[in-house]
C-alpha cells in the first residue's frame, strides 16, 4: 500500500462534531507512521486534521461523491478509509461503491468491508442477519410509504418509534402515539430517506453500548461499555452517559458483551464498531438497537474515558495488523489486545444551545439536539457527576438544592 | 458517613489506613490481594479460590446492584453457598443499591456471613503499593487487635471442598471432578454439555475410581505445593490414557505431577482482562483470572507443550500433552465473573472424551 485516501470529518453539525476530527487525525497519524502517503478530503479548514503536518496532501472539497470521485481520478490512491469521518463520510463511500467508482479505479476499502457497512446500515438486511443469529431486535417493520406505515402501526400497536436508514443523530426519528402523529412524522422522514423503520417503543428500558475492536484474525475485545443515565427514548447524544455501566451485574454485563463480540464477528468488522442495546430494567430481557460500523460519537468518548486510542488502533487494524501484534500505546509494554479496567468513573454531559433555535422544542427525545459535551472523571459517581455539571459552565454548582441555606 | 471507623493495617507498612465499616463488625486478617474487575463481586466473593484473602477492588464503586438470592442450588447466581474472602476493602460503598434481582444489600450479606468490609480506603494507593512490593499480609481492625494470618501455610482445600462424593446429572459423559474448591459454573458448564459429574473431595484417592470418561481437576485456593496427595494421584492418572482437563489450581497440579515447578507471582493475576494467545496461532482471547502461583516453564518435561501464553507478561497460561488427551489452563474458561470467550475449552474436553471412548474402549 503506497497511498491512502482518507475521507475527513467535513462540516460541524449536530450529531457530527469534533469527535470525527479527532478520529480522522488519529487515523492519519497511524498511517503516516507506516510510511504510507496520505491524502485527505475535508472542506473544513477549522479542524486539526487539516493542520500542517497531519496529512501529506489535503483537498478542501465537500464530502460529496462527485468531488471525491475527482480526487480519486487525479490521485489514484490504492486504499480508502471511510470509517473515520462519521456518517457523512460513510454514506459518501457507500454511494461511490454503488456507482462502481471504487471498482473502476481498483480502490480497496480498508478495514470493515463495504458490504458489511451496508448490511449494518440497511434496516432490513440488518434485522434479517440478527434473526439468523438468534439475537433479539425490537419488533419492527420496514416501510416505504404512508399506507404501509399505517398497516405496520396496526400490527405493532402504538406507541411506536420511527427511524430512518443511514441516519445521523437520530435524524427525523420520533415517537407516535396515534395515526395523526404518525402521519406527520412519516411525512418528514420520507423527505430524508426512502426506507423507514416502524418499531415497538422500548421507552424506559436501559440504554447500554459496547465499543468493540476487531482484527482480521477475528480477535475481538470490548474497550468499554457505556450506560445512559437517561433511558431509551432519549438520544445518547442528549443523555448523560456513564462509563463503565453502573447497574449491571456480571451476568448482564457479560451477556451483552458476548453478543457484541459475536455481532462484530458476524458483520466482519475490521477496526471499530459500536453496538447499542436496550436492556429491560425488570429482567434480563434485551433488544439490539443498532450497530455503527464506524468510529462514532461514543467511541470518541470511550477513547477519552479509558485512554485506549481507539481510532489510532482501528487504523492499524485496517492496514492488516492483529490486535495482539500491536502495543498498548499507554503502557508501551503491554498489548493492545486488552480490555481497560478503570479505577474511576466517567460521566458525559450534553450541552445544549436551544436559544439559537427559537422555534424548536426544549423537550429532548430520540433525535439529537445537543451541540457539545463535557466529560468528567471521579473516584465516585457523585464526584464525576458534580464535576461534570459545573464544567458545563452554565452557572450550576452541581446537583444541589439551590434553596437550601448553607 | 455514620458508619463506625475501621482500620486497615499491612504487615510491611507503618501506615494505618482509616476507613468505615460495612458488613460484620469483627476484626479479620489474611493475605491482601487486588482484583481489577468492574463487575462481579457476588461471583468473586463466593469463589472458593479466594479463601483466606482480604480482597481489594481497584474499581471504586462496589455494592451498587446488591446481592441476588443465594441458596444451595448450583443454578443460582453465585459460585458457592458461602463467602470465602476474609474481608473486603473498597473505596466507595453504594448505600442505596437497586436491581430487579436483588435480595440483600452487600453489607447485610457480609454481616450474615460474619465477614467485615471497609470502605473509604484509597484503593489506588493500596494497589500501587502491592504492585511495587508484592502481595502482603494485612488485617482489618474493628475494635480489638488480632494477629496476622498467612493462608498459604495451610491446606485450604479441605475448608472449601465437599465432604463426600456427590453425583450430578445423567449425561452421557462421566466426568470425575476432583473438588479443590470448585466454582459452580464449572458444574454448570459440564451439565450443559451432556455430562454426569462424579464430584469427589480433593483428598480422596481417585485412582480407586474406575467408572468415568475423563478427569477434571478444579480451581482452588492456596499454594499448589501443599497438595502432595493430589499430585501423587495425578501422577498415577497421567499413566492412563483417559482425558484430563485442569483449571487454575488444577493446571498447576498437572504441571507439578508432570515435573514442572511452580512459583509465586509478585502480585498475581486477578481480573477479567488478561490476554492470552493460543500457542502457534494468531488467536487471542480475553480471560478471567484469579491466581497467585504460576508454572515455571523454562524447561518442560518431554511430551509436554505450552498451550496458551499470557500476552502481557509471557507467563504460562496452560499445558498440553503431545500425544495423550491431557490439557490444562491457568485462566478460568468457566468465567463467572468475567468474559466467556474461552468456554469452548469445555467442548474440547467433551471432544476428547468422545474420541477416546471410541479409541480406548
Ligand atoms: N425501539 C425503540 N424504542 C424507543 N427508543 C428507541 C428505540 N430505538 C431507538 N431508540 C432511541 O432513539 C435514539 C436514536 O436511535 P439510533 O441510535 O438508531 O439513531 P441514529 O440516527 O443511528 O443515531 P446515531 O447518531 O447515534 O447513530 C436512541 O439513542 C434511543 O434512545
Amino acid at each position: 500500500m503506497k497511498k491512502i485516501l482518507v475521507i475527513g470529518s467535513g462540516a460541524l453539525k449536530i450529531g457530527e462534531a469534533g469527535e470525527f476530527d479527532y478520529s480522522g487525525t488519529q487515523a492519519l497519524k497511524a498511517i503516516k507512521e507506516e510510511g504510507i502517503e496520505t491524502i485527505l478530503v475535508n472542506p473544513n479548514i477549522a479542524t486539526v486534521q487539516t493542520s500542517e503536518g497531519i496529512a501529506d496532501k489535503i483537498y478542501f472539497l465537500p464530502i460529496y461523491p462527485k468531488f471525491i470521485k475527482k480526487v480519486i481520478e487525479k490521485e489514484k490512491p490504492s486504499g480508502l478509509l471511510l470509517s473515520f469521518g462519521g456518517q457523512t463520510a460513510l454514506n459518501c463511500g457507500v454511494k461511490l461503491f454503488e456507482k462502481g467508482v471504487l471498482k473502476k479505479h481498483v480502490l480497496k476499502v480498508l478495514g470493515t468491508p463495504i458490504e458489511s457497512i451496508i448490511a449494518s446500515e440497511d434496516r432490513d438486511i440488518f434485522r434479517d442477519k440478527l434473526n439468523t443469529m438468534n439475537i433479539k431486535t425490537a419488533r419492527g417493520i420496514v416501510v416505504h410509504s404512508l399506507e404501509e406505515a399505517f398497516s405496520a402501526s396496526e400490527e405493532i400497536g402504538f406507541p411506536i418509534i420511527i427511524r430512518t436508514s443511514y441516519a445521523l443523530g437520530g435524524l427525523s426519528s420520533g415517537f407516535a402515539h396515534d395515526k395523526k402523529e404518525l402521519a406527520t412524522l412519516i411525512d418528514i422522514a420520507l423527505s430524508h430517506s426512502s426506507q423507514i423503520l416502524i418499531e415497538e417503543s422500548l421507552k424506559g428500558w436501559k440504554e447500554i453500548e459496547y465499543e468493540v475492536m476487531c482484527d482480521r484474525y477475528g480477535n475481538c475485545i470490548t474497550v468499554c461499555n457505556l450506560e445512559n443515565f437517561d433511558p431509551i427514548g432519549i438520544h445518547t447524544g442528549d443523555s448523560i452517559v456513564v462509563a463503565p455501566s453502573q447497574t449491571l451485574p456480571n451476568s448482564e454485563y457479560q451477556k451483552l458483551r458476548t453478543f457484541s463480540l459475536s455481532i462484530a464477528r458476524a458483520f466482519g468488522i475490521i477496526g471499530e464498531c459500536n453496538v447499542q442495546f436496550a436492556l429491560s430494567p425488570n429482567s434480563e430481557d434485551y433488544r439490539l438497537i443498532e450497530i455503527n460500523a464506524r468510529l462514532s460519537r461514543s467511541s470518541a468518548l470511550a477513547s477519552k474515558a479509558t485512554g485506549y486510542p481507539i481510532a489510532f488502533i482501528a487504523a492499524k487494524l485496517a492496514l492488516g495488523y492483529g490486535l495482539h501484534e500491536l502495543k498498548n500505546y499507554v503502557t508501551q509494554t503491554t498489548s493492545a489486545f486488552f480490555e481497560p479496567s478503570l479505577d474511576y468513573v466517567v460521566c458525559k454531559f450534553p450541552r445544549w444551545d436551544l436559544k439559537k433555535f427559537s422555534r424548536s422544542s426544549t423537550q429532548i427525545d430520540s433525535s439529537m439536539k445537543s451541540v457539545g459535551e463535557v466529560m468528567s472523571i471521579g473516584g465516585s459517581f457523585e464526584e464525576a457527576f458534580q464535576k461534570g455539571l459545573r464544567m458545563l459552565d452554565i452557572g450550576l454548582e452541581g446537583f444541589i438544592n439551590p434553596k437550601k441555606k448553607r | 458517613m455514620n458508619d463506625p471507623i475501621a482500620r486497615l493495617i499491612l504487615q510491611k507498612d507503618d501506615k494505618e489506613y482509616i476507613g468505615h465499616l460495612f458488613g460484620a463488625p469483627v476484626s479479620s486478617s489474611g493475605e491482601v490481594v487486588f482484583n481489577t474487575s468492574m463487575t462481579g463481586y457476588t461471583e468473586s466473593l463466593t469463589d472458593p479460590s479466594y479463601k483466606g484473602q482480604l480482597l481489594v477492588y481497584t474499581y471504586p464503586i462496589i455494592g451498587n446492584y446488591g446481592i441476588p438470592n443465594i441458596g444451595k442450588n448450583i443454578s443460582d447466581f453465585s459460585e458457592s453457598e458461602n463467602i470465602h474472602i476474609n474481608g473486603l476493602i473498597i473505596s466507595d460503598y453504594s448505600h442505596h443499591p437497586y436491581h430487579w434481582n436483588m435480595r440483600y444489600s452487600l453489607s447485610y450479606w457480609l454481616k450474615k456471613n460474619g465477614v467485615p468490609g471497609i470502605y473509604g480506603i484509597d484503593t489506588r494507593a493500596l494497589t500501587k503499593k502491592i504492585r511495587e512490593e508484592g502481595t502482603m499480609l494485612g488485617k482489618i481492625i474493628i475494635n480489638h487487635d488480632i494477629p496476622f494470618y498467612d493462608p498459604n501455610q495451610e491446606n485450604l482445600a479441605s475448608k472449601v471442598c465437599i465432604n463426600e462424593k456427590t453425583i450430578y446429572g445423567h449425561g452421557k459423559y462421566k466426568v470425575l471432578l476432583v473438588d479443590l474448591g470448585v466454582k459452580n459454573n464449572i458444574l454448570r458448564c459440564l451439565l450443559n454439555r451432556n455430562c454426569q459429574i462424579i464430584r469427589v473431595p480433593w483428598s480422596s484417592d481417585f485412582s480407586k475410581e474406575d467408572d468415568y470418561d475423563g478427569i477434571l481437576l478444579s480451581n482452588g485456593p492456596g499454594n499448589p505445593k501443599t497438595y502432595h496427595k493430589v499430585i501423587k494421584h495425578v501422577e498415577y492418572a497421567l499413566k492412563d490414557n483417559r482425558p484430563i482437563f485442569g483449571i487454575c489450581l488444577g493446571n498447576q497440579l498437572i504441571g507439578l505431577a508432570a515435573g514442572v515447578n511452580t512459583f509465586k507471582l509478585k502480585y498475581g493475576h486477578r481480573g477479567y482482562n488478561q490476554p492470552v494467545l493460543l500457542e502457534g496461532t494468531s488467536k487471542a482471547y480475553i480471560t478471567s483470572q484469579n491466581h497467585g502461583y504460576v508454572l515455571d516453564v523454562q524447561i518442560l518435561p518431554p511430551n509436554w507443550k505450552i498451550l496458551f501464553q499470557n500476552i502481557n507478561d509471557g507467563s504460562c497460561e496452560g499445558l498440553i500433552h503431545e500425544n495423550k488427551p491431557f490439557f490444562s489452563v491457568q485462566f478460568h474458561p468457566e468465567a463467572s465473573g468475567g468474559p466467556i470467550d474461552t468456554e469452548f475449552l469445555f467442548d474440547w474436553f467433551i471432544e476428547c472424551m468422545h474420541s477416546s471412548n471410541k479409541l480406548y474402549r
